[in-house]
């Protein structure tokens, strides 16, 4: 890839990781400066970046599979268009962040070697199925706008290119949800049966949505470092409420019942969900959610069977290269 | 309402264009099958792109067969409520994904055709159509620019590429000759400058195929036995299987709005 253009070598060497370089590094930061890619920055603010720009890359290829599930069976042609013109946007996210996490030295294969190895994770949604039509609308609406929240503050986030990803990224995930959640809408105000299929997605993934913002910010590992280095602005349980809060009403405007009768409204107007069980989410990210070995599976398989392909264009275009250079040398 | 199949008055016009959408529908359909498991993202995105693109004159298309019709039939009703025997669409674009090798395969033979199709229809005298082509004969162009790319990379690349891009060319080449076919409705339509003889374009289109093929080191079967039938809703095993799959909600959950 293009990596070889950066100044990484300078970064490895750690002895150069000296607290003078340290400090002015985190001035720069706090005067709201933007990291790029060929300045100094400590080796741990690069790995962090580095794992959480892949998994976000990884997370938007995998993605791609739940919601691509249903593109042969949209239920118009007008939903088809656009659900298959989603999950592509979907891919172009991917590549997109690939292509930022490759800025601090890491190449896309080695990224993609790692997630399909199973060493690198991706979010964990996406290893519930897609059952019903109405999980196309869910997932727009909620797994979307989860990501929204999450994602909003990242396009201030101390390092230029993941924010001027995000930019693009969100505005894209915005229209999703509006889209998603206009899905929902026309069940809504379909027939019961239509309707039904509306709550029970709502009940199914609800849940493993509000897990989406990671573990309670009691237990949480990376928020320090992340917050002092401007990565992560809010924390995760700041922005699972600012998303409960936003999502009750909508779901109150479509006539839905959020799946949790404990939840009530406190005197300051938030929504106070309940407990979460984080058992099932520590499940799933151990591997033992309902699709995540058919997930890594399905890409796995077509990055295998895809071998042949990428064989065969890299062996061409070394072959027109020598060509060109032989014609060049006649 | 039951789910039962729609009946279509095919007049010459309405049958034309159905022909067009259905080649357009099950062809951005095989497309889009690919999406999230192509050999690499940027094929992801550019299949999927291309199957926007047919979806979309898909669309155009029953729209206007609709229309032609008069009756209360729309894009979805087409798409969605005719049986097997009711689709109009080429053989050829109906046949599986295959190998990566396959798909691209079968798009070059369509896009070599579609590109020249949609250009000689820019000149038809009904001005609905020729607005369609002009539109599908711009996506059309870079539809073949695409696979005539990936012919040539497969074709001269590995010994496996080549050897699987072969077998392609070989297999799907006998559904190419329905596209230049005829029947008299349709000779109807192009004595009246309505739509084009498509016979006419059989010439260029086997230059653009053999330039292609040429580079790319394969050879274009010697054989011309031909398979038909697809026009008159006689189609291969396979086709039932992908309507059964698009069709599913609609048959499943009959007259409710989506």
């Amino acid at each position: 890839m293009y990596t070889q253009a950066l100044n990484t070598a300078e970064a490895d060497d750690r002895s150069l990781e000296d607290a003078g370089r340290a400090a002015q590094f985190q001035a720069r930061i706090d005067a709201e400066e933007r990291i790029e890619p060929n300045d100094w920055m400590p080796a741990a603010y690069r790995k962090t970046l580095t794992r959480q720009i892949s998994q976000h890359a990884h997370s938007e290829i995998v993605g791609m599979l739940p919601e691509g599930n249903w593109i042969t069976r949209a239920p118009s042609l007008r939903r088809k268009a656009a659900l298959l013109a989603k999950v592509q946007d979907e891919c172009g996210h991917g590549l997109y962040l690939y292509a930022a996490a490759e800025t601090l030295g890491t190449s896309r294969e080695e990224l993609v070697d790692a997630m399909l190895a199973g060493k690198a994770k991706y979010s964990s949604i996406f290893n519930y199925p897609t059952l019903t039509w109405a999980d196309i609308g869910t997932i727009g609406w909620l797994v979307d706008g989860a990501a929204i929240m999450n994602q909003i503050p990242l396009c201030r986030c101390s390092y230029g290119p993941y924010a001027r990803a995000m930019i693009r990224v969100c505005k894209e995930e915005s229209f999703h949800q509006r889209q998603g959640y206009e899905i929902m809408l026309t069940l809504c105000r379909g027939s019961d049966e239509q309707k039904a299929m509306a709550q029970d997605a709502l009940d199914r993934w609800w849940w493993p949505v509000l897990m989406m913002f990671g573990p309670p910010d009691a237990t949480s590992q990376h928020s320090d470092t992340s917050t002092k280095w401007k990565i992560k602005r809010f924390s995760n349980d700041e922005l699972r409420q600012k998303f409960v809060d936003a999502t009750v009403p909508q779901a109150q405007y479509l006539g839905l019942t959020i799946p949790d009768p404990g939840m009530i409204q406190d005197a300051e107007g938030h929504w106070r969900y309940s407990e979460i069980d984080w058992t099932e989410f520590k499940q799933v990210l151990a591997g033992n959610g309902p699709c995540n070995r058919d997930r890594m599976a399905a890409r796995r398989k077509s990055h295998d069977e895809g071998a042949w392909v990428r064989e065969a264009a890299a062996v061409y275009a070394a072959k027109r290269q020598a060509r060109q250079t032989a014609q060049a040398a006649e | 309402m039951p789910a039962a199949n729609i009946e279509v008055s095919e007049t010459p016009l309405v049958l034309y264009a159905l022909r067009r959408a259905d080649d357009a529908l099950i062809l951005g359909h095989r497309l889009s099958e690919w999406c999230g498991h192509a050999p690499m993202m940027e094929e992801d995105m550019a299949l999927s792109n291309i199957a926007l693109d047919l979806i979309g004159q898909a669309r155009e298309l029953y729209t206007y067969a609709a229309k032609a019709e008069g009756k209360d039939n729309d894009e979805d009703k087409l798409a969605y409520l005719r049986d097997v025997r009711q689709y109009r669409n080429l053989l050829l674009v109906e046949q599986p994904n295959g190998d990566f090798a396959q798909t691209l395969v079968r798009q070059f033979f369509y896009s070599a055709f579609a590109d020249l199709y949609w250009r000689a229809m820019m000149t038809s005298r009904d001005a609905t159509l020729a607005a369609i082509a002009a539109k599908s004969e711009k996506e059309s162009a870079y539809h073949l620019r695409h696979a005539s790319e990936w012919i040539i990379r497969l074709g001269d690349g590995t010994d496996e590429s080549h050897r699987r891009a072969q077998a392609a060319v070989d297999h799907l080449w006998a559904f190419t000759g329905e596209m230049f076919a005829v029947d008299d409705g349709e000779r109807a339509l192009i004595h009246a400058g309505i739509a084009i003889d498509p016979g006419t374009l059989r010439g260029r289109w086997l230059t653009t195929l053999s330039d292609v093929v040429g580079e790319a080191t394969l050879t274009l079967p010697q054989n011309d036995w031909m398979q038909q039938g697809g026009r008159a809703g006689r189609h291969s095993e396979h086709l039932g299987h992908l309507l059964s799959e698009l069709q599913s909600m609609q048959r499943t959950f009959p007259g409710q709005t989506w």
